[in-house]
Parts: C-alpha cells; sequence; structure tokens
C-alpha cells in the first residue's frame, strides 16, 4: 500500500467576502516525494498551503498528513509537518539562535537537546556566524534561510515551501536547491510552490497546477513534458536578412535583422531545418530555447 | 491521539520565557517608569500635599494610596505587556510559528497570560519597595489575601489585554482601551480616595466601577480596611476571569483575529 505524505480531497475555502478560493481540490502527494504547486497569483495555493498549516480555516473537505487528520489529530498532524511561509513571519528583534531555539521549543524540544541541532541546522545554512545578530539586520537572502531553519529544527517528515527563493539572488537559489535535494534525498517529503518554473523543473519529481481554485493538471514533471508538442529556437544568423526565409514545414519569423525565430514541432527535425537554411545561404552562427520549455505548458495549461 | 503532556509543558515554558525575556530585554520601557512614575505621586501627594489632607479612613494619606497606586500599576503594566506583546506577534506575522506548531490553544493563552502576570506582579513589587522610601513602616495585615488578589488582578487583566489584541487591527486599536477606559476607571476606582467622602449619588455610581473591587479588596489585604465586600470582590473577580478565559479560547479556536 502506498504511503500518502499528504491527502487533501474536496478541500473548499469560501472567504468571509464571498471568494471561493478553492473549488473541491482534492490531492494527493506520495511519501519521500519532491512535488511542484504551481499556478498563477490568486489561483489557490496560499490558501492550500495555509490550510494545511492550519492559518486558513477551510470551508469543507478533509486533509491528511500522514494519515493524521488536521480535524481529529491536529496536533499530531503539525508535528510532523514544516512551514516556509511566503511572507516573513519571525520576531525581528530577537536574534537569530534565540529564533531558532523557540522554535524547537514551540514543538516540545528542551533547550538542550534543542542546542547541538540548532547549532548544526546554522552551519549547514551559513548563518552560524550571524546567530547574534538581531534578525532584523539580517540581509533578505539570510532571513530566507532564517525561514528555512525555523520550518526544519523539528525535523519533520513534510516540508511546504511557499516561494522560498522570492527576491534571491542565483548562487543563493543554487545553494538552496542543492540543500532541498539533499533533504528530500534523506526522506523529507517536499512541496514547493514557486514562480521561477526552472526551479520546479529542476527539481521536481510530481506537478500540480492550479487555477481559479482547482487542479488542473496533477502528474509527473516526465509526463508533463512529453506533452510538450513544440519547441521555440532563437537563431542567431550570421549575416543580416531582410526578411524571414520561407521553408516547407517551419514557421520562421524574423525578430531583428540577425535574429530568427521558430518552432519546431516533435515530429521534425532541426537538423533539416539547418540543411535548408544552409541550401538559401543563411548561416547560424548559434541557438538557444526560445523560453523555459515548462514555462509554455504552464500558460497553455492555465489559458484552458 | 495527542501530544505528550511533557512536550506540552516545554511549549508552554519556551512561550512563557519567551514572553518574560522580552519585556526584561526592554526593561526602561517596561519596569522603569511605573517605579518613575509612582515615586512622583508619592512625592507630591504623599510628601507634599498628603500632610495638608490628613488621614483617610484612620490612616496617613500616603499610607492609604500605597496599595491602590500598586493596583494602578499592576493593571496597566499586566494589561499593556499582553495586549501589546500579542498585537505585537500578529503585526509581525510571528503568530503563524505558534499557530503552525503543535500547541494546544489554552497553552498559547496561559503563555501570553503568565507573561502579563509575571510583569504585573514584578511591577507590583517594585512599586511597593518604592512606597517604602516613602513610608518605611508599613506593614502588610494579610499577606495571603494581598499575594491573592495581586495575582488573580494581573490575570484578569492580562486576559483583557489578550481579547483587546486579538480583535485589533492597528496600533491605535490597542491604546483606546487603556487610554479611555481602563485609566479612568482607574483614576475614579478608589485609588486616591475612600467612597465614603462622596455624596451618597456618586457613591452609589463609583459601586458600578469594577476597579472599586480590585482596588479595595487589595487594600483590604495591605491594611485591613475596605469600602466594599470581599467576599463578593473575589467572586465577582473569579467569575470575570472565567468569563474571560473561555471567551479567549473561543475566539482562539474559531479563529478570530488571528486565523483568514
Amino acid at each position: 500500500m502506498e504511503n500518502f505524505a499528504l491527502e487533501i480531497s474536496n478541500l473548499r475555502k469560501i472567504y468571509s467576502g464571498g471568494t471561493e478560493a478553492l473549488k473541491g481540490i482534492s490531492l494527493k502527494v506520495k511519501e519521500g516525494d519532491f512535488y511542484a504547486l504551481l499556478g498563477p497569483n490568486g489561483a489557490g495555493k496560499s490558501s492550500t498551503i495555509g490550510i494545511i498549516g492550519t492559518l486558513v480555516t477551510k470551508t469543507s473537505g478533509t486533509v491528511k498528513i500522514f494519515n493524521h487528520d488536521i480535524d481529529h489529530n491536529v496536533s499530531i498532524a503539525k508535528s510532523v509537518l514544516g512551514v516556509v511561509s511566503q511572507e516573513l513571519n519571525f520576531s525581528q528583534f530577537e536574534k537569530v539562535i534565540d529564533i531558532v531555539t523557540t522554535q524547537a521549543g514551540f514543538y516540545g524540544i528542551t533547550k538542550s537537546v534543542a542546542k547541538p541541532k540548532v547549532k548544526m541546522m546554522l552551519q549547514r545554512l551559513g548563518l552560524w556566524d550571524k546567530r547574534n545578530d538581531q534578525a532584523r539586520t539580517l540581509s533578505g537572502g539570510y532571513k530566507r534561510r532564517l525561514m528555512i531553519a525555523k520550518a526544519l529544527i523539528h525535523e519533520p517528515k513534510l516540508l511546504i515551501l511557499d516561494e522560498p527563493t522570492a527576491g534571491v539572488d542565483i548562487e543563493l537559489r543554487r545553494e538552496m536547491w542543492d540543500f532541498l535535494k539533499e533533504i528530500n534525498n534523506n526522506g523529507t517529503t517536499i512541496i514547493l510552490t514557486t514562480h521561477y518554473l526552472e526551479e520546479a523543473e529542476q527539481l521536481c519529481r510530481n506537478i500540480g497546477i492550479i487555477d481559479h481554485g482547482e487542479i488542473v493538471v496533477d502528474t509527473s514533471m516526465k509526463d508533463l513534458l512529453r506533452r510538450l508538442d513544440v519547441q521555440g529556437f532563437v537563431l542567431d544568423l550570421e549575416e543580416p536578412l531582410d526578411e524571414a526565409p520561407i521553408i516547407d514545414g517551419f514557421e520562421l519569423r524574423l525578430e531583428d535583422s540577425l535574429t530568427l525565430v521558430t518552432a519546431v514541432s516533435k515530429d521534425s527535425s532541426i537538423n533539416s531545418l539547418f540543411s535548408e537554411l544552409n541550401k538559401i545561404g543563411v548561416n547560424v552562427k548559434s541557438m538557444r530555447n526560445e523560453s523555459n520549455r515548462l514555462e509554455e505548458l504552464f500558460i497553455e495549461m492555465i489559458k484552458k | 491521539m495527542n501530544i505528550t503532556n511533557k512536550k506540552i509543558l516545554i511549549t508552554l515554558w519556551t512561550l512563557t520565557s519567551k514572553e518574560i525575556r522580552r519585556f526584561m530585554r526592554i526593561w526602561i520601557q517596561t519596569l522603569v517608569p511605573p517605579a518613575v512614575t509612582m515615586s512622583l505621586y508619592f512625592v507630591i501627594f504623599g510628601s507634599l500635599i498628603g500632610p495638608r489632607i490628613g488621614e483617610m479612613d484612620g490612616f496617613d494619606y500616603v499610607q492609604f494610596m500605597i496599595p491602590g497606586l500598586i493596583m494602578m500599576s499592576v493593571i496597566t503594566n499586566s494589561y499593556a505587556n499582553v495586549v501589546s506583546s500579542f498585537y505585537g506577534v500578529k503585526f509581525q506575522k510571528s503568530i503563524e510559528e505558534l499557530l503552525i506548531s503543535p500547541m494546544p490553544h489554552w497553552a498559547i493563552l496561559l503563555g501570553f497570560i503568565l507573561g502579563g502576570v509575571s510583569r504585573g506582579v514584578l511591577v507590583g513589587i517594585i512599586v511597593f519597595c518604592v512606597s517604602l522610601i516613602f513610608y518605611p513602616e508599613f506593614e502588610i495585615v494579610n499577606l495571603g489575601l494581598t499575594l491573592l488578589v495581586l495575582v488573580l488582578t494581573a490575570v484578569l487583566f492580562s486576559l483583557m489585554g489578550f481579547i483587546n489584541a486579538i480583535f485589533a487591527d492597528s496600533f491605535d486599536d490597542i491604546s483606546v482601551i487603556p487610554t479611555f477606559v481602563l485609566t479612568p476607571l482607574i483614576y475614579l476606582g478608589g485609588v486616591f480616595y475612600s467612597i465614603n467622602i462622596l455624596p451618597e449619588f456618586w457613591r452609589q455610581v463609583s459601586m458600578a466601577n469594577p476597579m472599586l473591587y480590585v482596588v479595595n479588596t487589595f487594600r483590604e489585604g495591605m491594611l485591613g480596611i475596605s469600602d466594599v465586600s470581599i467576599s463578593f470582590s473575589l467572586t465577582m473577580i473569579s467569575i470575570f476571569i472565567f468569563i474571560f478565559t473561555s471567551l479567549s479560547l473561543y475566539l482562539l479556536h474559531k479563529g478570530i483575529g488571528t486565523r483568514e
């Protein structure tokens, strides 16, 4: 029998103003999975995460974390859950080390037991040198690390990250990816929401797309990417052109005199395009993908 | 199935010690002002004007004022501690740390209340020590009753501060009740005078002021005199503690002011 880290069924949320944020969604995330939950702004991602973490009151439906219903076994369900919220949610005036130690205490971990764990966590996230700094003095990137340290200090079995790398520089984002891959490999189930689709493609094995309060896609990343019919390429030319050449089987458009853009279907070969271009004396200096593959799919999915 | 009682006690101690650490860290804002303000009351009303007033209910005026001024400090500080701390965690969103954790609601409430009680009682002791500078021969008549009323009052006003913070949406909302409700009621609640000096009509009006019962019960413990029935006062304080505790737990359970 498969074990699920998270089981959501028929989850609805209607806010007091009448907005229906979730229209009865159902979702299962397997134990050990690295799951991406994507969707445009206002789609219902944060409402879903808020309900799982009991920060938002659901209208109806059930949520189970490792088979513990949040209505009936809430304290056990919460003790195996860690959440990194989108917004900073720690006291800005406390020291980094106190924030993480206190968080451990909220999970029933004594100070003496927490001490070595806190040290290890702060060292792993590069925060040890800043342990005695007030949180408000940290840079944006370090504040994000502190949020992760706080969420992981009680060693949750399910970690939910709501846009953890928003506003973080590329180097730190890569570091965080490595860290998240490591803890996932060590057995922690991770659910990630992000607007960086490259991030989801790099990290996650399964994916759900939520739009207007409904799950429109729930599948494996491989399966989703397989659905991609067409890929866009940008070709940088050696010589300028006045107009786009006409070649059978390919749609070509000139972005500027030295840049040709094309869409190649799954059935066609890019090699045949190159040889046709060669024949008419158009030489390609370099080539790149028009945009992120997942991004195209994402836009296609939420348009439907 | 629930988390163990031992773990719940650890969560409770974590929150309580965090709350105590908070007001101790900002002691210049929390512990020093009551000592300074009350010293001024003792100098002006006790040493300068007091001798001209003479006795109040058979006691030197400064001696009569001491229980009232201690109560005034306990009420304002226990209330202020919880209302500002709980609204602060709401404002900074660090309340999420608590709501996401497995801490039961009663432990969250108790942690904040114990923080407020600690500050209220500590400030009460500080003001009492200050009063001994101005009236060194002061002796407490009934220590048990004094301590009981001290703690019950701090609990009651910490609970009121908690409820205020739950409904507060801005910093204005946490100052309205202390400024426009608590302060006038305290000043008119027998801190500076016995209601026996009032005309009959105003004496009856004063009987409707809940502060009068708190101040006079405490004065009974410290001096052995009161304008009101002690058993009635203790019963009313206990009933209000029960009502406000139930209301606070209901609000936390329903997520009013804390969850979306």
